[in-house]
């Protein structure tokens, strides 16, 4: 299937980042009475995969990198495609997954030792936790590496699948209520997705994705703007986008802190670059939808962050800043500018660093002062001053405080809107300070209520904080700075992965090297090929 | 291109139609299990739309089993429709295990609001009566006339948002 000189190429890294954490998922599961080997299994598999993601990055600046899963060529196998945007999202999400594991490992979640009211000790299989983390973590990577459509399906259903069982862990009363709003509402999302794979494979015959770009302009444009409308659904749903938000702040903040941190830093972000390679490889040349997203991520980054601000949980706060930052993103993506796409590149990369960090933090905020309500919190500042500094980094990085990641980010983005020069985008750029300004006052809202007023006498002097809690939040927002250390090279990066998925052609020329098709994709042609072989 | 060779079967079609909108009816339901039905339809719905998408019924696609000249049935579309059953029928698993979790917690498996959706709603709902008589005061002419117009809408509004707001739907800000 592989020669041996295949062996040590880049395209081995590829299906690592899926196959490692799958593999180490099954090993913990049938370990699951030794939980410390399971832990040593987890890090080590995380920490693994986060090198090789690594090293596709730099392996995917040069070209993406293809493999055709068992050995079959494109349009009939399925391909798995690192260009330099999907390498990116693999490694960031595979640092923040490793951080968040570490964290958790703090916690005792996995051991069940997790303060929290209404958990009943010892008749819950928690060792569950890290086999369902691991599988998240392969879904992910499948998510972001797929180049076929239903692959991409199939990735979004094995990150659904392990998502609900850690927002249920433990199932007490309230995470089931939350659990039941989640999977309700993801089950739809994947419902419409898989009907549009089945309307994408009707209309073109074939679910690649190269080859759909390629197939996609020849179709009778009112299909397309159907498929492309049905498919930005799916995956809206997915990202959180303003009409389809509800269901986050509403389901994400009863789980367990770290698993909150995972689920705001990837989940959404997966529905992100799902849209984002919507936009850029299958449905390029489209300024009414673009001009239609541009609407939708006003009113996602306007509503989002008034909820914010109306809310006196800091989970819950948090969460709606969350749901109003996608419009960031969605912004960018939808100028359909070079210069729009890498700025919404950066800031998911951003994104994904500081919500994570700001949703750790509030797990030790909850750890130290017992609850998450701004009503019942305060002087933290003067009682636990390292937990005032972690949770003050990273919420200004939010509020995008110069010369933080988060200023860049949005300096990239208002610079793209301003270019693109429109009206609308015009109104967007307006937005996104206000949005901005508001976020700060939503963070500064939560900081003096936390930190600053007076402690209730619940809230006991002269705890010290956990270490193994501290120091993956610590890292976490550590690496949230040092991304403005490195955001030159980063942002060229970006910048290098938005040319390569806007031009279009990297792309398909990658899956397809003879360039013509390799096959049609009709099973028809296909059995009639292999005929002819023997 | 061209991957349907004639037009798609009628009855397959009505079917998708009625399994699809049978489905959306039911998720549409507050009860768990009443939602999980909708979801079984609907996906069984979707999967079938997946078969129409495959084309005209043909030989079994294997390779030198098919009769010379006739035309192989695709095996793309069944593939794919294999796996969707395959994960519906894991998350109907979980779906179930929720419900009964559910069941077995308050005694039935209705999605209850959120605690603190209800809390804004309660507020909003607060705060309403006085919104109103500050607007009615600042464009009043007549001060008479204002003064029993603002009297009648904050007893009306008083009286309408007391009745719906229990439930505390919507109460997303």
């Amino acid at each position: 299937m592989i020669d041996l000189d295949a062996l040590w190429s880049a395209q081995t890294l590829v299906p690592l980042p899926v196959l490692l954490p799958l593999f180490a998922a099954g090993l913990t599961l049938a370990l699951h009475r030794f939980a410390n080997v399971q832990r040593t299994i987890s890090v080590a598999a995380l920490a693994t995969t986060t090198v090789a993601s690594g090293a596709l990055m730099v392996a995917a600046d040069s070209g993406p990198v293809v493999v055709d899963v068992g050995g079959w060529a494109a349009p009939v196998g399925i391909a798995l495609v690192a260009d330099r945007l999907a390498a990116l999202m693999v490694t960031v999400s595979c640092v923040m997954l490793l951080c968040v594991l570490l964290y958790s490992l703090g916690q005792g979640i996995a051991e069940g030792e997790e303060p929290s009211d209404g958990m009943v000790a010892g008749a819950i299989p928690v060792a569950i936790f890290h086999p369902t983390y691991l599988v998240l973590a392969a879904g992910v990577a499948n998510a972001f590496l797929s180049g076929d459509l239903f692959n991409l399906y199939v990735g979004f259903e094995i990150l659904l699948a392990a998502s609900s069982v850690l927002l249920t862990l433990g199932g007490t009363a309230e995470r089931v209520r939350a659990g039941s709003v989640y999977i309700v509402v993801a089950l739809l999302s994947s419902v419409l997705f898989l009907s549009a794979i089945a309307l994408v494979y009707a209309a073109t015959g074939t679910v690649n994705m190269a080859q759909l770009a390629e197939r996609l302009p020849e179709v009778d444009p009112t299909v397309r703007l159907a498929l492309q409308l049905l498919l930005l659904l799916a995956f809206g749903i997915k990202a959180a986008i303003f009409p389809l938000s509800a269901w986050l702040p509403d389901s994400y903040p009863t789980a367990p802190a770290p698993v909150t941190a995972v689920f705001a830093g990837l989940l959404t972000k997966v529905g992100v670059y799902s849209i984002l390679r919507t936009q850029t490889l299958l449905f390029p040349d489209d300024a009414v939808v673009d001009r239609v997203l541009m609407v939708l991520a006003l009113a996602t980054m306007v509503v989002g962050i008034l909820g914010a601000v109306a809310q006196n949980d800091v989970k819950r706060l948090l969460s709606f800043t969350l749901v109003s930052h996608i419009g960031f993103m969605l912004f960018g993506v939808a100028l359909a500018s070079e210069a729009g796409t890498a700025a919404a590149i950066f800031y998911v990369v951003h994104h994904i660093s500081v919500q994570t960090a700001l949703f750790l933090v509030v797990g030790l905020v909850e750890w130290r002062g017992g609850s998450t309500s701004l009503d019942r919190l305060g002087g933290l500042a003067r009682l636990a001053p390292a937990l005032a500094v972690l949770f003050f980094v990273p919420a200004l990085n939010l509020a995008g405080i110069p010369p933080l990641s988060g200023f860049l980010g949005k300096v990239g983005l208002l610079t793209a809107g301003v270019e693109d020069g429109s009206g609308l985008a015009w109104v967007l750029v307006v937005g996104s300070v206000v949005t901005s300004l508001l976020t700060l006052y939503a963070v500064v809202k939560a900081w003096n209520k936390a930190f600053w007023q007076a402690a209730p006498p619940e809230i006991v002097a002269d705890v010290p904080l956990p270490k193994g809690l501290v120091w993956p939040a610590g890292t976490l927002v550590a690496l949230g700075v040092a991304l403005t250390v490195v955001a030159g090279p980063l942002y060229g990066y970006a910048e290098r992965a938005a040319r390569t998925s806007m031009d279009g052609f990297t792309y398909v020329n990658a899956v397809f090297p003879d360039g013509a098709d390799r096959g049609t994709g009709e099973s028809v042609d296909v059995s009639a090929d292999t005929e002819e072989l023997p | 291109m061209i991957v349907l060779e004639n037009t798609p079967s009628a009855v397959l079609v009505l079917a998708v139609g009625v399994l699809c909108g049978t489905g959306v009816y039911l998720l549409l339901e507050r009860p768990l299990t009443r939602v999980l039905l909708g979801f079984i339809l609907l996906s069984n719905g979707v999967n079938l739309m997946l078969l129409v998408a495959g084309g005209r019924a043909g030989a079994s696609p294997v390779v030198g089993n098919a009769p010379p000249g006739e035309r192989m049935s695709d095996p793309l579309a069944q593939a794919m429709i294999l796996t969707a059953i395959v994960i519906t029928l894991a998350l109907t698993a979980f779906v179930l295990a929720l419900a009964y979790r559910s069941w077995q917690l308050h005694g039935h498996d209705e999605v209850a609001d959120d605690v603190e959706d209800r809390r804004v709603a309660r507020q909003a709902a607060l705060n309403a009566p006085a919104y109103e008589d500050a607007d009615a005061a600042e464009t009043g002419e007549s001060l008479d006339e204002e003064a029993a117009e603002v009297y009648d809408e904050v007893a009306d509004d008083g009286g309408r948002d007391d009745r719906p707001r229990p439930g505390g739907q919507g109460g997303e800000p």
